[in-house]
């Protein structure tokens, strides 16, 4: 497999980070300390490239009837400048990736797939769009993604906004987006600003082209005062949208898996008029009552001891096998382990005493609400 | 680069050993070892009076990411664990080599160790 490089890969390395591949791009993992890195989020901003995510451009007079068919949601009720979490799944209701769309104008949508599906998100919207009146295009390539999360993430990026556009951004509501001049690198440019992101927190992720990432990366860490803002990488993200009881694919949504099973049934709009690819799968899943009578659910387990369960762990009632840890660590912010899990459904309500087989040794969990984490507004 | 200090010797699986009094061997894991495996946050140590033989697991180094294994280094019965680092594992990140100390043994025989230098030039390490 080529190894993916993105725009900011020499800033990563002068600021002496540890990477990892994900999805086949080489991305920071962490640059310092990586619990350092989460509480600086959770406290006060944190500084990540997501240049790896996909961003697939989708346009013209069917766009909007077009992704109702391509996606499981109802994204032509979207209005302009809206976000949305989606899901693309296949015609027997396997996920291929979950992403986020964007409603530009009219008939123009941003679609935001994760690093590693982002061909086949793209080829899949290029296949599914026989027939309708779009022009899909993978932008992948060009662009960088920033994300600044955390309590002062707005409070920093003000500072790169001119003061009379600055209630563009104050007003920018969660899951919206909106342009934005941002002044940095000694020239004004107008960026594609969304209040979205993956740790739990208040934030934004910034759309820039690969050729000004650097120059924002670096006018972004420029402006925040001593202590304000780190950059985080990968572990931390991976901690962060954990305890926020955020689903990662390849963990929690496969092809293998569903929509219910992942107790993402709400994200599914089976009250659409419109067919969609996935529909009689789903339909069929749904009136079976998959994730709630039938089958396995993702459930939120919290540690009662001081031992994690880790992915692939085998989660055990009397020392019976119910169920498979998908995501687990220690919760930074929570002091006690934390883990996304299916188990069977007859195990799945809140208060079960569950135990995770931890290497031959069973420690006790318990099934509890998601999120874990949930910030005080 | 990670710092592989130089008066000690060093196993394969990145336990460092420090010859105290005696036969009396103290026992940590290496900084290329904290560097690879990040922030700790819980140890699971040899029990006073065991016994831990060369080149078995004898207890667990657990991460933010991940769970690992500890090898003893050497053959002999504990003496003396370090409760500090049990109660507060961020110190085997922050001194490896000094606060972060794990178990003493005293030390029957030793399992195959290799000095500061070969070890450094093995993993990549600092002297």
């Amino acid at each position: 497999m080529t190894e993916n490089y993105t725009a900011l890969y020499e800033e990563h390395k002068k600021l002496g980070a540890s990477f990892t591949d994900f999805g086949g791009w080489q991305m920071p993992l962490k640059y310092s300390s990586e619990l350092a890195e989460h509480h600086a989020v959770r406290q006060s901003a944190g500084l990540f490239d997501l240049s790896h995510m996909g961003e697939v451009w989708v346009t013209g007079p069917g766009a909007a009837a077009f992704l109702d068919y391509a996606l499981v949601g109802k994204i032509s009720a979207m209005s302009v400048g809206k976000a949305k979490y989606s899901l693309i799944c296949q015609e027997d209701g396997g996920i291929i990736d979950d992403l986020i769309t964007y409603r530009r104008g009219e008939e123009k949508f941003l679609v935001v797939p994760n690093a590693g599906n982002a061909v086949v998100v793209a080829a899949a919207l290029a296949e599914r769009a026989a027939g309708f009146d779009v022009v899909v295009e993978d932008a992948s390539a060009t662009t960088s993604l920033i994300a600044v999360q955390g309590p002062k993430a707005e409070e920093i990026l003000l500072r790169l906004v001119p003061a009379e556009q600055h209630t563009l951004v104050t007003e920018l509501k969660y899951y919206a987006a909106v342009e934005v001049p941002f002044t940095f690198g000694g020239s004004t440019e107008e960026l594609l600003l969304a209040r979205t992101g993956y740790t739990g927190e208040d934030g934004f992720e910034v759309f820039v082209a690969n050729d000004s990432a650097a120059a924002l990366w670096q006018a972004i860490a420029a402006v925040a005062e001593e202590g304000e803002l780190i950059p985080a990488g990968l572990a931390c993200r991976d901690s962060l949208r954990l305890e926020a009881g955020m689903p990662l694919y390849g963990n929690e949504l496969s092809r293998e898996g569903n929509p219910y099973a992942a107790g993402l049934g709400p994200v599914v709009s089976l009250a659409k008029e419109s067919d969609f690819v996935g529909r009689a799968a789903l339909e069929a899943l749904k009136a079976e009552g998959a994730g709630s009578t039938s089958g396995r659910k993702l459930v939120g387990l919290k540690g009662l001891g001081r031992r994690a369960g880790r992915g692939h762990y085998p989660v055990l009632k009397d020392g019976i096998v119910v169920g498979e840890v998908t995501s687990g660590q220690p919760s930074p912010t929570l002091g006690y382990p934390v883990a996304l899990a299916y188990v069977d459904v007859e195990h799945a309500e809140l208060g079960t005493a569950l135990d995770i087989d931890l290497r031959g040794k069973a420690e006790p969990f318990e099934v509890i609400a998601l999120p874990f984490y949930k910030r005080t507004k | 680069m990670a710092k592989v200090a130089p008066e000690l010797q060093y196993s394969d699986e990145h336990e460092w050993v420090a010859r105290e009094a005696g036969n009396l061997v103290s026992i940590g894991i290496s900084a290329v070892a904290t560097d690879a495996l990040g922030d700790i946050v819980y140890v699971d140590l040899p029990e006073v009076g065991s016994t831990v033989t060369a080149g078995e697991t004898c207890g667990e180094v657990e991460s933010t990411k991940s769970v690992s294994d500890l090898y003893s280094p050497v053959t002999g019965e504990v003496t003396e664990i370090n409760d500090a680092v049990v109660a507060d594992p961020a110190l085997i990140n922050n001194d490896p080599y000094g606060a972060g100390w794990l178990f003493k043994v005293a030390a029957d025989s030793d399992g195959p160790l290799l000095s500061a230098e070969e070890y450094a030039s093995k993993n990549g390490g600092e002297l």
